[in-house]
């Protein structure tokens, strides 16, 4: 141990011990130097917090998230800035943990003292900040595609401005499913919040269909192995629509294959299954033929726009959606555009707003809520997308991809208008 | 006999609690904030394992009893704030009763999966009655839940300096509690069961009693802190049922001193800041802390005060 | 599908999990038995294990049985050598004093695992089986894989048993562990037993992380479950019993699988739980232990 901390020298002075640990833990608090750099002073440059997950079961998510927003700030940053002021990103870590969250965003607003916060993904982690950010009168972008701002359960400093939401992606992918694919659909989902959005949605967007749901299979978080899952999938079911998330997911796909053998149904999946694993891997041979949602296509497809080779050779990708140079090292692709994105979402809101500080805060806020949406560009590679203010949602264009001989080809693309559903709530009405 | 020495301490570092707000701002203030909610669940913790010498780890239901019991009273309820923390306070004492009715059966390393169980069932309840909690993603208290009114003043829970005051508050009132419980005959009866349970029984006293009643304390004080974190936050969750709460909780009080009135204050407080102060400084500072852990019991194996009781202080207790 | 092939199906994945849970905790239940410690960082040598196995995959191309079969050996004997350090450089000097243990290992656990994340990184890497073969009932298909690893986890317990029995060096552990002060006085050098005991807990957990590899895949947060579930085990079982250790694992391990056929999954692991829990109260020092020695 360092014996030079202040906590531990305190600790060794038994009689005031105690009143100088606090004294020395409030200047541990404020001492500038144990930040590792100097505060700077409000005025000269525009400040982002960036909560990503650096450790924790997002770390994966966390590492592709910190990697695109680093090559988005370069480029503002190379194209003056914002407002003519540099643009500074703050990243801590919040270990994936509500708790970490929620300190981590305190810590942005009256430490750092930043002008924005936005970069957290894992939805339990945005539910524990985003009411403490609203306290703390924080812009907090999210990065998420869940469906709890749209739903209104959050506040008007919270935005969406890039990642169509959960309900979105699952409500437009429903038609072409039960019309391609089979009305007879099993659902495997892991069984918490996550996993129920993606049951009721794809329920209700089946069942308009005119299908029916066979069976609804939910899995515990922790499981580790799915086999004794799989006899609930009966057999007269047309289509496995599958979507679980973290480590075990190969194991998943593996057990699934196994199980079913050649005579499998068609199966369709969330990219969020198999986002940062290779896909040519014999672990995975299974899944040949099967069709995969997708916001961005992983591989680069024949009709790829320049903005999306542009984004690929900023964040470092290549035509794999891997690290070039090392094809094993697989980005989360459908998910990190988000991030890079929402800083030029954010640059755009400043820009309209004249933004040199908080005091223009409100009026950032509200240049957001205006706009109408974005075209296809280099700031926007995933494509054009729409806007609304009310809900402060963004709507985009959805992808199915086939499965072919390792890699993912888009057979569909949806409109936008396929990802609408009647707004659920009106932040403009509620104050700031 | 009251110790005094350590009846000025903690006046004093009430004082100095006190006073501090006066003097730093900004984050610090929201920093302490935390801290003192923190140290009251570590406090509530070492009644049972510092004072009693029963190590839980399954203190994260009793936690999240008051979390949920509070958060879902201001829910479901709309009661006003004060009401939905007694609503928790009341949860947690009944279910710390209930379980400590059944883990008390068992003694030392049963004793220590019983909880264990005990809370990932907890855990798990709050996942698959999702329908009511929220689950993981759990739940954000209304903007009603964000004031309320004491004595004809309306306080809100946005500001600051009323959330600093009320922790504040609240620690100190359990710190004292605490004081009189563990300094008293009480903390000695307590201390009886730690060191020598036969000894205690044949002196006349019922050991599962002394132990009941210090296991529902140590529940309620837990839920005490789970109630204040979760009205104070405006977020309920399933992730402060997990076991990583149990085993932080476990962490602050080890580090700081077992069976020390001021450990938990001090074991969280130099966790919680060595956590914070490092990951600005490096994205590797699980590391750091993993290796302080370890020198940690090497130069400390009784934790900071507790060693420092040990050495020079024997009134530090 | 039937109810019976169901029940099959639940009884032979209860099968490969109490596989798996034994394996981790007959290691935590020779540190816990002999040298009354716990180990909280007892699940990253089993996340250190499949890491290891992920290497070998790496480095030694070929056939991915080589591999395999030198990760079985290679990875137990690296963990082994990293426990044997940390028993002499940490446990040794703090004395297993319980509570200290329990605060050095979480320390030991928070390295471990930021040092696989910064190394191996944060994604789920997968291995190669050694073999592959699908084992083709008439409902469904399952892995033959899983066999091998029943058959590997029922080898490895029994070469335990018959080493405790009838080895010196089980004998020599069997002393210490039933009372250690007159182990030493009878001359046995119980800081180098409880070295050596440390050490191979860490390499059963190790073996297992080898094993499950194949099967699901290597991650930095891996540990976390099978160090629960194992510390459940040992103590379910009845601290330093053998056999209750395997009983309880396999009990768990069906309890697990056949209660999911009859209730939704999240449910059923609530009542295994609460069942291990009741277990307990009524049994508090396991099923097959002795009454607890103060």
């Amino acid at each position: 141990m360092d014996l030079n901390t202040p906590a531990t020298r305190a600790a060794l002075l038994p009689r005031r011990s105690l009143l100088q640990g606090i004294a020395a833990g409030g200047a541990l608090l404020t001492a500038p130097g144990l930040i590792g750099r100097a505060q700077a002073q409000a005025g000269d440059a525009i400040r982002l917090g960036a909560p990503f997950h650096r450790t924790g079961i997002g770390a994966s998510y966390g590492r592709w998230y910190e990697r695109t927003a680093n090559a988005a700030l370069k480029i503002v940053n190379e194209q003056g800035g914002i407002n003519g002021l540099p643009v500074q990103m703050i990243v801590e870590d919040d270990g994936t943990d509500p708790k970490r969250g929620v300190e981590v965003i305190e810590k942005f607003a009256t430490e750092h003292k930043v002008d924005a916060v936005f970069g957290h993904l894992f939805s339990h982690v945005v539910a524990a900040c985003a009411p403490r950010a609203g306290e703390l009168k924080m812009p907090y972008f999210l990065c998420s595609e869940g469906h709890a701002l749209a739903a209104g359960q959050f506040n008007r400093y919270v935005f969406q401005p890039s990642i169509t939401d959960v309900k979105s992606q699952i409500s437009s992918m429903g038609p072409w499913i039960a019309d391609n694919l089979g009305k007879k659909v099993a659902l495997i989902y892991p069984d918490y919040a996550f996993g129920y959005d993606h049951r009721d949605n794809m329920t209700a967007a089946i069942q308009a269909q005119g299908g029916t749901i066979t069976a609804s299979i939910a899995i515990p978080p922790t499981e580790t192995s799915f086999t004794r899952y799989l006899p609930r999938i009966p057999f007269d079911t047309e289509v496995i629509y599958h979507v679980m998330v973290g480590p075990a997911v190969l194991t998943f796909v593996k057990e699934l294959g196994e199980h079913l053998g050649s005579r499998r149904p068609e199966i369709f999946g969330f990219i969020d299954s198999l986002e940062a694993v290779p896909l040519n891997q014999p672990q995975l041979a299974f899944l040949e033929n099967t069709y995969f949602w997708e916001a961005q296509p992983r591989y680069a497809q024949p009709d790829q726009t320049e903005f999306d080779k542009f984004y690929r050779a900023a964040v470092g990708v290549d035509d794999s959606g891997a690290t070039i140079g090392n094809p094993q090292d697989v980005a989360t692709f459908s998910h990190m555009f988000s991030v890079w994105e929402t800083l030029f979402a954010i640059k755009r809101a400043m820009e309209m707003a004249d933004y040199r500080g908080p005091a223009q805060k409100i009026a950032m806020l509200e240049a957001m809520e205006s706009i109408p949406g974005f075209d296809a560009s280099n700031e926007f590679p995933q494509g054009d997308k729409i806007f609304n203010g009310k809900t402060h949602q963004s709507f985009g264009h959805q992808h199915i991809s086939k499965f072919e001989g390792g890699r993912l080809n888009v057979v569909h693309s949806t409109t936008i208008e396929d990802t609408f559903y009647p707004d659920e709530t009106d932040y403009t009405k509620m104050s700031f | 006999m009251r110790n005094l020495r350590l009846f000025a301490l903690t006046i004093a570092v009430l004082a100095g609690l006190f006073g501090v707000q006066f003097v730093i701002s900004g984050y610090p203030v929201l920093a302490l904030t935390r801290i003192l909610i923190l140290a009251v669940f570590a406090m509530g913790y070492n009644v049972l394992m510092g004072y009693t010498g029963l190590v839980s780890l399954g203190h994260a239901l009793f936690f999240a009893a008051g979390l949920y019991g509070a958060g879902l009273a201001a829910y479901y309820g709309g009661v006003a704030l004060p009401i939905a923390f007694a609503a928790g306070i009341a949860a947690a004492a009944v279910l710390s009763l209930v379980v400590g009715l059944l883990a008390l059966r068992t003694q030392t390393v049963s004793f220590m999966i019983v909880t264990l169980m005990f809370a990932q069932a907890g855990y798990l309840a709050t996942l698959h009655f999702s329908a009511i909690t929220g689950g993981d993603q759990g739940l954000s208290l209304p903007a009603h839940a964000r004031s309320f009114s004491l004595l004809g003043q309306e306080i809100a829970l946005t500001s600051a300096t009323a959330r600093y005051n009320i922790a504040l508050a609240v620690f100190a009132v359990v710190l004292l509690a605490l004081y009189a419980l563990t300094q008293g005959p009480r903390g000695r009866l307590f201390a009886a069961v730690r060191e020598n349970p036969e000894r205690t029984r044949m002196l006349g006293y019922d050991v599962g009693r002394i132990r009941l009643l210090a296991f529902t304390v140590s529940g309620t004080i837990s839920g005490v802190a789970g109630a204040l974190y979760g009205l104070m936050f405006g977020f309920i969750g399933s992730s402060f049922a997990e076991f990583r709460s149990s085993v932080e909780v476990l962490l602050f009080t080890l580090v700081g001193g077992p069976g020390t009135l001021f450990g938990p204050l001090v074991g969280t407080t130099v966790m919680t800041l060595l956590i914070d102060r490092l990951s600005g400084l490096t994205s590797a500072y699980l590391i750091a802390v993993g290796v302080l852990l370890i020198v940690l019991t090497l130069w400390f194996p009784k934790g900071i005060l507790g060693t420092i009781r040990d050495r020079w202080a024997p009134w530090l207790r | 599908m039937n109810l019976a092939p169901y029940l099959l199906l639940a009884t032979l994945e209860g099968l490969v999990q109490a596989s798996v849970f034994a394996l981790t905790a007959l290691g935590l239940s020779l540190v816990f038995g002999v040298m009354r410690v716990v180990n909280v960082a007892h699940g990253e040598f089993f996340t250190l294990g499949a890491v290891g196995a992920w290497l070998c995959a790496m480095l030694l191309p070929g056939h991915p049985a080589i591999s395999f079969a030198a990760a079985l050996v290679a990875a137990p004997l690296a963990v082994g050598a990293l426990a044997w350090a940390a028993d002499r450089l940490i446990l040794k000097r703090i004395d297993y004093d319980p509570e200290a243990t329990i605060v050095s290992t979480i320390g030991l656990m928070y390295v471990i695992q930021q040092v696989v994340l910064m190394t191996f990184g944060p994604d789920a890497r997968a291995v190669d089986a050694p073999f592959w073969y699908t084992i083709r009932f008439p409902w469904f298909g399952w892995s033959g894989y899983k066999v091998f690893i029943i058959v590997v986890a029922v080898a490895l317990v029994g070469g335990l048993w018959l080493a405790m029995r009838h080895t010196r060096f089980g004998l020599i552990m069997r002393a210490t562990q039933y009372d250690r002060e007159t182990a030493q006085n009878f001359g046995i050098p119980v800081d180098r037993v409880y070295a050596a005991v440390f050490a191979l807990g860490a390499m059963f957990a190790a073996v297992a992380g080898v094993l499950v590899v194949p099967n699901s895949q290597a991650h930095y947060l891996m540990g976390h479950d099978p160090l629960l579930m194992s510390f459940v085990v040992v103590i379910v079982g009845g601290l330093g019993s053998l056999p209750g250790t395997v009983a309880a694992a396999v009990l768990i391990g069906m309890a697990d699988g056949w209660l999911s056929v009859f209730f939704s999954p999240t449910l059923a692991k609530i009542f295994s739980t609460l069942l291990v829990a009741l277990v307990l109260v009524f049994r508090p020092a396991g099923l097959f232990g002795k009454a607890v020695r103060a």
